[in-house]
């Protein structure tokens, strides 16, 4: 039989390495935002942030390189907020079905598939993007190469869809039944209740789902990478263009010196992009609880 | 009760909306069947054994994955072996030890972050540290690495759910027989959530089966066989294409479709694999 020493050692012991396991996330975090800044810092000094975040064009590789990265920003931007625009309408209609209006069978069909559209590699989106929708866009628009913006907001806006869609039917299903129950009972239709009822007291959840679908769309890289063109652009419906994230994606493997410290600082960009974002779900969906 | 029928405007309010809500169901039920559909149709055919089995050699002229296929397990087994004890070990400290409410919300906050960070940040990170700092180049340990980090918010959030399911009155009671705190969670709490913590084990392997961007500078493209047995420094610091990378370099750089497509068929029967797999686990957890 051990002692009662060693026992509360062990105890003691395992106190400590759960902790450390426990602080591990917290140090991973603190971990990125510092790599990130310090790398990303150096290039924007030496170019001068203004210069860096709202110079027009982008030239990393000419004889007298120019880098500013406002074409990826508003990219990135502009294709968020198209693939937004695409996505949330078709997301929210589609988690307003699963929610209150789908009969259990369909329900059990759209679930699933909604579950692995979610689970499909972005690089698979890439690749049926590049072979189907860029000579599709090509073809539609008349232009000389369908690689272009827009197909990447198509793209963007079919990967936000999951998470826009299982983020808002959560919110849809806890909405107190008393509410519509009140709402049927002064005579409304079912429809009607959970059009002006239901969806307005779920609000915050489906803002959270948007919010939720800005971050997905700003960080994807691979399938857009693949969809986008990769010039850089000042962004136009129907040119190639380069996002924030395919920027970096693009010339890592052959940059070298300031190019690539540029691109750190690209990346520094998008991630407090994302901080930002994340800032903004986490207010929206504490605002839910209390 | 008679009920007066509704009005034209409502009942055109009515119809409307409830087509839409049809339409847009429907819309993302043929998107999946598209993309299932098309990649299978695409891909299917090219799936031979040759390519399975045989790795790309330029002088036959010859394309195969059966590198990339291993070098996805690997990367799999790799990230698993770290990331169970760290993200299991995060959850128990959450769900049994921590006292400190500011604490515990500071490590949900950093695991919500986390979950936030796009891959390619995760990947640019990882290679700057892994790759460069530590000197491990592009190679599988830094690739497996790099996903540890990603993945843990998906352990972890797993794992808690599953472990605030056992009964209070299971901890009491071993409490109360005189068990140790660490006693208690190694015989009673981790044997009765076991299937939330493989649940989280599934869901970690589909992220990193499916992941790209973050290994493209970390494990690298390398298209040649990892010998597993020849020598195992060498393997783990070796650089390795996972079939998501392959499929990039094969349709970006090579134009190699009828590859890209046979990989991405490949990559959607593991997709169909895993969801179900999830599924049923998840099931079982709510039967109990």
């Amino acid at each position: 039989m051990k002692t009662k020493g060693a026992r509360n050692a062990l105890e003691v012991a395992m106190n400590i390495v759960f902790l450390i396991c426990g602080l591990i996330a917290v140090a991973f975090v603190l971990f990125i935002s510092v790599y990130l800044v310090l790398t990303g810092l150096p290039a924007i000094r030496e170019i001068g942030l203004v210069e860096f975040l709202f110079g027009r064009e982008w030239a990393s590789t000419a004889a007298e390189p120019k880098f500013g990265i406002l074409p990826f920003i508003l990219t990135s931007v502009y294709g968020t907020a198209g693939a937004i625009l695409i996505g949330v309408p078709i997301g929210l209609f589609c988690a307003i079905f699963l929610a209150k209006v789908a009969p259990p069978r369909l329900t059990a069909v759209v679930r699933p598939a909604v579950d692995l559209l979610a689970g499909i590699p972005s690089v698979v989106y890439g690749l049926v993007g590049m072979i189907v929708l860029v000579p599709a866009v090509r073809e539609w628009f008349h232009l000389p190469d369908g690689a272009s913006l827009f197909a990447a907001i198509l793209v963007l806006a079919v990967m936000i869809l999951p998470s826009i869609i299982s983020v808002s039917e959560t919110a849809l299903k806890a909405v107190p039944p008393e509410y519509e129950e009140a709402s049927l009972g002064l005579g409304a239709t079912w429809i009607e209740t959970v059009f002006r009822v239901s969806v307005p007291a779920a609000s915050s959840g489906i803002a959270a789902s948007v919010v939720l679908g800005i971050g997905r769309a700003i960080g994807e890289a691979m399938a857009i990478l693949m969809v986008a063109g990769n010039v850089a652009n000042m962004p136009s419906l129907f040119k190639s263009v380069k996002f924030l994230t395919t920027a970096v994606a693009s010339e890592m493997s052959y940059s070298a010196g300031l190019q690539r410290q540029a691109l750190f600082s690209i990346a520094l960009v998008l991630f407090l992009f994302i901080m930002l974002i994340n800032v903004i779900l986490n207010t929206l969906l504490k605002g839910k609880k209390g | 009760m008679e009920r007066k029928p509704l009005s034209g405007r409502r009942r055109l309010y009515d119809r409307a909306l409830r087509l839409l809500l049809y339409l847009s169901a429907g819309l993302t039920c043929a998107l999946l069947v598209f993309m299932i559909g098309y990649i299978f149709y695409r891909g299917l055919p090219h799936i031979t054994w040759n390519l399975l089995s045989t790795q790309s050699s330029y002088l036959k002229d010859t394309i195969g994955i059966l590198p990339n296929i291993l070098n996805t397990v690997y990367i799999v087994v790799l990230t698993l072996i770290f990331i169970l004890p760290l993200g299991v070990g995060a959850a128990i400290y959450l769900t049994e030890y921590a006292k400190n409410r500011r604490l515990v919300s500071a490590i949900e906050f950093a695991t919500e972050t986390l979950t936030g960070i796009p891959s390619i940040i995760y990947g640019l990170v990882g290679m700057l540290f892994f790759c460069q700092f530590l000197g491990l180049q592009s190679s599988l340990l830094a690739g497996a690495l790099t996903l540890v980090i990603m993945t843990l918010p998906t352990i972890v959030r797993t794992t808690q759910e599953s472990l605030k399911t056992v009964p209070q009155s299971y901890r009491e009671g071993a409490l109360g027989l005189g068990a140790g705190k660490w006693h208690m969670i190694r015989t009673i709490v981790l044997p009765s959530s076991v299937d939330g913590i493989v649940t989280g084990c599934i869901l970690a392997v589909g992220r990193i089966v499916g992941e790209s961007a973050a290994l493209l500078f970390t494990a690298g493209m390398g298209m040649s066989l990892n010998h597993f047995f020849a020598s195992w420094g060498n393997f783990l610091h070796s650089s390795g294409a996972t079939l998501t990378v392959a499929l990039y370099v094969y349709a970006k750089e090579r134009a190699e479709f009828d590859v890209a497509f046979a990989i991405a068929a490949i990559l959607m029967l593991l997709t169909l694999v895993i969801n179900l797999t999830a599924k049923l686990v998840g099931k079982k957890l709510k039967k109990k």
